[in-house]
């Protein structure tokens, strides 16, 4: 999946910030569950499915009024997101997100986007407290729903 | 090293950090010419159809729909009531009947893309802004908001007549002019605020992408059309303000208007658009 469109051998031109081979800025796969049609996987994704509570259910609509509130997540500003109006084009889709990404590595990419890809434009949410732990998981829930 | 390491030691000699190897530090030396170079083809490459002075437009140079809604606002821009303001501002005298044109070189007619320069007496930059009040206060008059409608006039109008010229940013033969410089730079590629932006994250990183329905603009260029009538703003404003707007979008705390920090500022960014006409005072969504 594409993170970032940014050119990086273009921007260290005029840059040392942008000149690190290490920042790998393209192309960043994560990996699909590779094992996913093993039937004793099925059956725990079934299972998972089935204990999807009520709870989570209200924290993924509560993750949802943060994600598109202009002062807490303010996804929609790069992402488009089904139901959202006026999407920016900054960010990918965010779309099929569960089939891409564990829980635990959404978790990640909103607390703080830098430590994966150091040039990302994406505000780390949880490392600058502009969204609570709680409110990051509502997120994710939501995120999971897409 | 590992990545996270060599990371932050390149940051940390982006920003001038002493924090690695001394040896490495000396890899980055400020050569303006190269930068204003690379900065300009950087732009040119990723937007392979418009032309060099194209830039000037900002988010109306970006795509074909953009662009004919700019020419349609040419044809009654809104800032013409400030041009005329500034005009008349310009040309009125001061209590002791000097006007501002007893301040400036050519009597302020057609110097615009001369600002901001580097004052080798005062040892720091001096932009259009701080000269139009210091001429104020040289001639006996209260300074004016850097932020509001009579400096975004006299901006204005002085933008107007330096329209076509190319901008022209001097660096002189002096340390502290090219530390000014070196500062300006590090200051807009620096990350800030809760939001963890810096200038470059929006207008080097995304320019022509959109953040909500607004077209971010490219850096190249940026300040070659101050001062701007913005639609958002209902309204003019100067360098100052959009820096400062800049800041407080972001969640950082922003400086005042004409600390060094934003003269440096202006002065990198105005001296990596060098050769592209002035196109003030411009208007965008």
């Amino acid at each position: 999946m594409l993170i970032s469109t940014l050119p990086a051998d273009g921007l260290c031109a005029f840059h040392l910030l942008y000149c690190d081979p290490t920042i790998e800025i393209k192309a960043r796969e994560t990996p699909l569950i590779v094992n996913v049609f093993k039937p004793a996987l099925v059956l725990a994704l079934l299972a998972g499915a089935a204990m999807a509570t009520p709870a989570r259910a209200q924290s993924a609509a509560e993750g949802r009024t943060i994600a598109f509130d202009r002062g807490k997540g303010n996804c929609l500003t790069c992402h488009a997101i089904k139901g959202g109006d006026l999407p920016g084009t900054i960010g990918p889709e965010l779309t099929g997100l569960k089939a891409r990404y564990s829980r635990d590595e959404l978790i990640a990419i909103v607390t703080d986007e830098t430590k994966r890809n150091p040039l990302t434009v994406m505000p780390p949410f949880g490392r600058n407290r502009i969204l609570s732990e709680q409110e990051i998981n509502a997120v994710v829930d939501f995120l999971q729903t897409l | 090293m590992t990545p996270r390491l060599a990371i932050r030691a390149a940051m940390a000699l982006a920003l001038g950090v002493p924090a690695f190897a001394p040896a490495a530090h000396a890899a980055e030396t400020i050569d303006p010419v190269a930068d204003k170079a690379a900065f300009q083809k950087f732009f040119t490459d990723k937007f392979p159809k418009l032309k060099r002075e194209d830039f000037v437009n900002g988010p109306y140079s970006m795509n074909e729909d953009l662009h004919k809604q700019w020419q349609e606002k040419e044809e009654f821009p809104p800032y013409e009531f400030s041009l005329e303001d500034g005009k008349q501002m310009f040309t009125t005298p001061f209590k002791n009947g000097k006007t501002y044109a007893d301040c400036f070189p050519n009597q302020g007619i057609g110097i615009r893309q001369n600002y901001p320069y580097f004052d080798e007496k005062e040892g720091k930059v001096v932009t259009l802004e701080l000269a139009l009040n210091r001429c104020r206060e040289a001639n006996g008059e209260a300074p004016i908001s850097y932020v509001k409608d009579e400096m975004a006039a006299l901006t204005a109008y002085m933008a107007f007549t330096s329209r076509g010229k190319p901008m022209d940013i001097k660096i002189p033969n002096d340390p502290r002019a090219l530390e000014a410089y070196r500062l300006g730079k590090e200051y807009f590629y620096t990350r800030r605020g809760q939001l963890n932006f810096s200038c470059a994250t929006c207008h080097v990183q995304s320019p022509g992408e959109r953040i909500r329905a607004e077209v971010l603009a490219p850096a190249l260029g940026i300040l070659n059309a101050m001062p701007i009538y913005r639609s958002e703003w209902s309204g003019m404003g100067t360098t100052s303000r959009r820096f400062i707007t800049c800041n407080s979008q972001t969640r950082a705390v922003p400086l005042n208007p004409q600390d060094d920090e934003y003269r440096n500022l202006e002065y990198y960014l105005s001296y990596v658009s060098n050769g592209l006409p002035i196109s003030g005072p411009g208007a965008r969504p």
